[in-house]
Order: C-alpha cells, then sequence, then structure tokens
C-alpha cells in the first residue's frame, strides 16, 4: 500500500512520542484499541487549571496510519482548550492524511483517544473535587 | 546498500539469467507453434518443450508423458480439483483439505460446494502439521480426493507425504499436492509419495511468470481429469490453447537447474536463513517462530515481533522487500488464517513478517537485514504502548481492552 507523504512524515518523525506519569493529577490517559485488532493508542493530555491543553504525548502500536493518526492528534489538541480538543473529527484527519478507506478507523481510533483522555482527566477532577468537598 | 534487498522468494523469485538465455532463441528464431507439424519451425518449438517436459518430470521423478503444461500454480491447482471433481462425481461427492492450505486449493474446493459437493477441512497442530491419522479419520465412501501443500507458502512447513500417500493409496483415494513452494527446496519423489496429482509454479523456481505444470499420474491408478479449458486438444486434451514454447522451455531451464546443484543449493539457502533467523533471535528478545523448525523450508522463516504491527515494521524497511503474511491478503486488515490456524494469538499474527531468501540473496545482504530489523523493531517498541506495559508486569491478556 503506498502512504501518503504526511503519513511518511509523521512514522518517520512522531510528535510528541513519550509518556506522562499516569498518576500526574493533572494528566488524562486515554487507551483505545486492542491487540487483536493490529491498534493500540495511548494518548496523554496534560491540562492546566484553565482547561487548556498544555502538552500531549502518544504511543501507539498499529500501522503507519495509526502511528501518524495520534502524532498528528497529539499537534493538534496542544494549546486547545478541552471543549475544542473535542471538536476534532475522525474525518478532518482522515482529509489532513489522505488516509483510504481501510484506514479509516485508525483516524476514529485517533478521536476517541481524545475523548478518552478528556474523559479521565475530568474523571480525576471531579474525584478531587468530591474528595474536597 | 545502494538498492533493495529482496527477501520476498515465496511471492515470487528473481528469474535466472540461464533460464533466460535458454529462452530468448524461442522468441526471436523458435518462434513456430509446437503443434505445427508441417515446417522446421513447429519441429524446432516441439523439441524445447519435448525437452522441457522431460527436464519438468525428472525433478520430481515423474513420467514426461505424465506432465501437463499450464499457466501456472492457480491453473494447475484448478484443472487438478475440478477435472477430478467432474470425472470423479459418480464415485463420489466428498472432498478434503487441510486448514492452511493455499487459496488456489481452497478456493476451487470450496467453489465446488456450491454444486453439491463436501468439502472437510482438516485442522494443523501448532507448527502447522497435519496428523495423517486425521486424514485416515476424515475419508469416507464418498471421498474422491486429498488436497494438500507440499510446503506451506506462509511459514513453510512441510507435510508428511510419504505417510498421508500411504494412506490415501490403501483407501483407494487420490492425493493432489501442491508442491510450488516445496519444488525447489525438497526432494519429491511421486511413486514413493504416491502422489497422484502434483501443481508447479515455474516463477517460484527462478523461471518465468505465467508457466506451471500439473503432473497427471498414468498407471497404479491411471488418473483421468475433465478438461477445464477446450478448444484445439493440446496436451493430450487436458489443457487446450497454443503452448506458451519460451516459457515452458524456461520452467525447464529452471527445473534442470535445480536439479544440478541440489544440495549445494539447499545448504546455500539454509546458511542464509539460519544466519537470518539466529541473528534476529540473538538481537531481539520477544521473538517468535511460526511454523514448524523441525520439518520446515530451508528458505523461510515466518517471526512474530511481539508488540509491533508487522505493517508498520515493513514500513520501517522499506529497502527489504518482505511479507507480511500472505501477499494475497495483505490488502486487507485481517490477520493471516494460516497463522490463526496454528493457534497464534490475533496480535502475535498481526506482528508477523515472513522472510524467504533465495538464490540470489548474499551472506552481505542477510547480515545488513539483521541491523536493519533490530533497528526497526526496537524503535516501534519505543513507540509501543504494549511494550511499556509489558516492561512495567502488566499482563496484556488480563487487560480490558476498549475494542472497536
Amino acid at each position: 500500500m503506498a502512504y501518503s507523504d504526511k503519513v511518511i512524515d509523521h512514522y518517520n518523525n512522531p510528535r510528541n512520542m513519550g509518556s506522562f506519569e499516569k498518576t500526574e493529577d493533572n494528566v488524562g490517559t486515554g487507551i483505545v484499541g486492542a491487540p487483536e485488532c493490529g491498534d493500540v493508542m495511548k494518548l496523554q493530555l496534560k491540562i492546566n487549571d484553565a482547561g487548556v491543553i498544555e502538552e500531549a504525548k502518544f504511543k501507539t502500536f498499529g500501522c503507519g496510519s495509526a502511528i501518524a493518526s495520534s502524532s498528528l492528534a497529539t499537534e493538534w489538541v496542544k494549546g486547545k482548550t478541552i471543549e475544542e480538543a473535542l471538536q476534532i473529527k475522525n474525518t478532518d484527519i482522515v482529509q489532513e492524511l489522505n488516509l483510504p478507506p481501510v484506514k479509516i478507523h485508525c483516524s476514529v481510533l485517533a478521536e476517541d483517544a481524545i475523548k478518552g483522555a478528556i474523559n479521565d482527566y475530568k474523571t480525576k477532577k471531579g474525584q478531587k473535587e468530591n474528595v474536597q468537598a | 546498500m545502494d538498492r533493495s534487498i529482496y527477501l520476498d522468494n515465496h511471492a515470487t523469485t528473481k528469474l535466472d539469467p540461464r533460464v533466460l538465455d535458454a529462452m530468448i532463441p524461442y522468441f526471436t528464431e523458435n518462434y513456430g507453434n509446437a503443434s505445427s507439424r508441417n515446417h522446421s519451425y513447429g519441429w524446432k518449438a516441439e523439441e524445447g518443450v519435448d525437452q522441457a517436459r522431460t527436464d519438468v518430470a525428472a525433478l520430481i521423478k515423474a513420467d514426461p508423458k505424465e506432465i501437463v503444461f499450464t499457466s501456472g500454480m492457480t491453473e494447475s491447482d484448478n484443472l487438478a480439483i475440478k477435472g477430478i471433481a467432474e470425472m470423479y462425481r459418480e464415485k463420489g461427492n466428498h472432498l478434503i483439505a487441510v486448514e492452511t492450505d493455499i487459496r488456489s486449493l481452497l478456493d476451487p474446493l470450496h467453489s465446488l460446494e456450491r454444486h453439491g459437493f463436501t468439502l472437510t477441512i482438516i485442522p494443523v497442530d501448532s507448527k502447522g502439521r497435519v496428523d495423517p491419522g486425521k486424514v485416515r479419520e476424515a475419508i469416507r465412501p464418498e471421498t474422491i480426493l486429498v488436497c494438500m501443500m507440499a510446503v506451506n507458502h506462509e511459514i513453510g512447513t512441510i507435510q508428511p507425504l510419504e505417510e498421508i500417500g500411504r494412506i490415501t493409496r490403501e483407501k483407494g483415494v487420490l492425493l493432489h499436492v501442491n508442491a510450488s513452494y516445496a519444488a525447489g527446496v525438497m526432494p519429491i519423489d511421486v511413486n514413493r509419495m504416491n502422489i497422484d496429482l502434483l501443481s508447479m509454479n515455474a516463477h517460484l523456481i527462478y523461471g518465468p511468470k505465467g508457466v506451471g505444470a500439473l503432473y497427471v499420474r498414468r498407471k497404479n491408478p491411471r488418473v483421468r481429469l475433465t478438461a477445464q479449458i477446450d478448444g484445439g486438444g493440446h496436451e493430450r486434451g487436458l489443457r487446450s490453447g497454443t503452448l506458451n514454447t519460451p516459457g515452458i522451455v524456461g520452467m525447464g531451464m529452471a527445473c534442470r537447474i535445480l536439479r544440478e546443484n541440489w544440495d549445494q543449493e539447499i545448504r546455500f539457502l539454509r546458511g542464509l536463513r539460519d544466519k537470518l533467523e539466529n541473528g534476529i533471535l540473538e538481537e531481539l528478545d520477544y521473538v517468535s517462530i511460526n511454523g514448524d523448525v523441525e520439518n520446515r523450508s530451508p528458505a523461510v522463516s515466518n517471526l512474530s515481533f511481539a508488540f509491533v504491527e508487522g505493517e508498520a515494521l515493513l514500513m520501517g524497511l522499506k529497502e527489504i522487500a518482505l511479507s507480511s503474511g500472505s501477499a494475497c491478503t495483505s490488502s486487507t486488515l485481517e490477520p493471516s488464517y494460516v497463522l490463526r490456524a496454528l493457534g497464534v494469538g490475533t496480535d502475535l499474527a498481526h506482528s508477523s513478517i515472513r522472510f524467504s531468501v533465495g538464490r540470489f540473496n548474499t551472506e552481505e545482504e542477510i547480515a545488513y537485514s539483521v541491523r536493519r530489523v533490530k533497528e526497526a523493531v526496537n524503535r516501534l517498541r519505543d513507540m509501543s504502548p504494549l511494550y511499556e506495559m509489558a516492561k512495567e508486569g502488566i499482563d496484556l491478556k488480563t487487560v480490558q481492552w476498549n475494542s472497536h
């Protein structure tokens, strides 16, 4: 299969690859996919008290398109508020990376990973607030 | 390395220059139709075909009269299976094949299922071997044909053909063997192995694409087939169509070269494959061999690199030509059915790469490939959340995944 130049670029030069400590209060972690399906994405967001995503990191087990989708997602969410990040649609990723139809699920995973990480952050915050209350 | 390294010799092989030299005169000078009986052009072409028929037959210890030239393995398998089914339909309608067989065997059989035949698919063990006892159990009074591959296309496992051949002969059932991946790497004797039909391909043994052969036993028992292509009655009526003389001559030469250099070539292939496989196993952990190391083609190594996805790994090794599972299925997202039949987990099936070495590979290429595989796997493992979890001591099998 021929990959687009953008997919190849993200594969060769992944942006923000790595991990944060999962236990940090201001880090939300989203893990989506399954090894049996050939894709697992881990997306982590460091979010400040104003609800702005300051940093993002990913690790991905999957094909080049899955790696590129998650790498792109980390670039796009940085500097956005939670609400803005939730607006990112998988179709935007498909368009940006020129993903072929068989690779659309990679973009869906990336969108789900963003949502998963934000949910995790919100849950952590909520629990903390509950404890404080 | 200034050019790509070709380690995909189970997809196809490079044409041997000696084969090309043998073929050229049949394009440029001896271009007659091998069926033309009235002039020297036809006679020359026929001589070339006769010599090739002798050389192909000699490789599998058959009689030249038992060789039918076709367009390749797929046609040979179709002719054998559909031709037998049609001819022996009165005798029975039951067919047997093996779970890991290639699609040119399985698909014609499935097609016959839609026309009133029944099919039993025999499972394999974790190394891809068929238990001959299972073949015996599967045979019924209405069974007419057992099909299987001598050497598997993805993992290189060699089936116990002699034992199976004894069973099919004893039971009076015909045995069709796909030897496309075996012809260049294991000695075949159709009589000793009781093989009744056998398909071969030229392009997997350094011959040209578009030509193959079907061996059809002439005595003890005499195997009869219904032709699937009708026309001028070429190849004793079994395969009509003007003979592809240059291709056939090329296939004959490919077989002759194999026979003349047999021991040396097998040693060479095994040396390269072992150097590659051992090198990778020494450099990396969490690598497993798929297939049967005791009964395996010397040219193949199918490896699973845990925590790394196969397609991503191929992308990181773009200067090395390799396959992730079978080339026929790599356009889909399904992991290899061959590996799943072995009980390899779907996760490890996604992580598998087939390395197949050939006559034109060099030691230097193998050493380079080992280095590059190590780099690419380590790079992707750094990027893999699964590797990170495994290193933290998490058992991935106990994780609740949110899959789609």
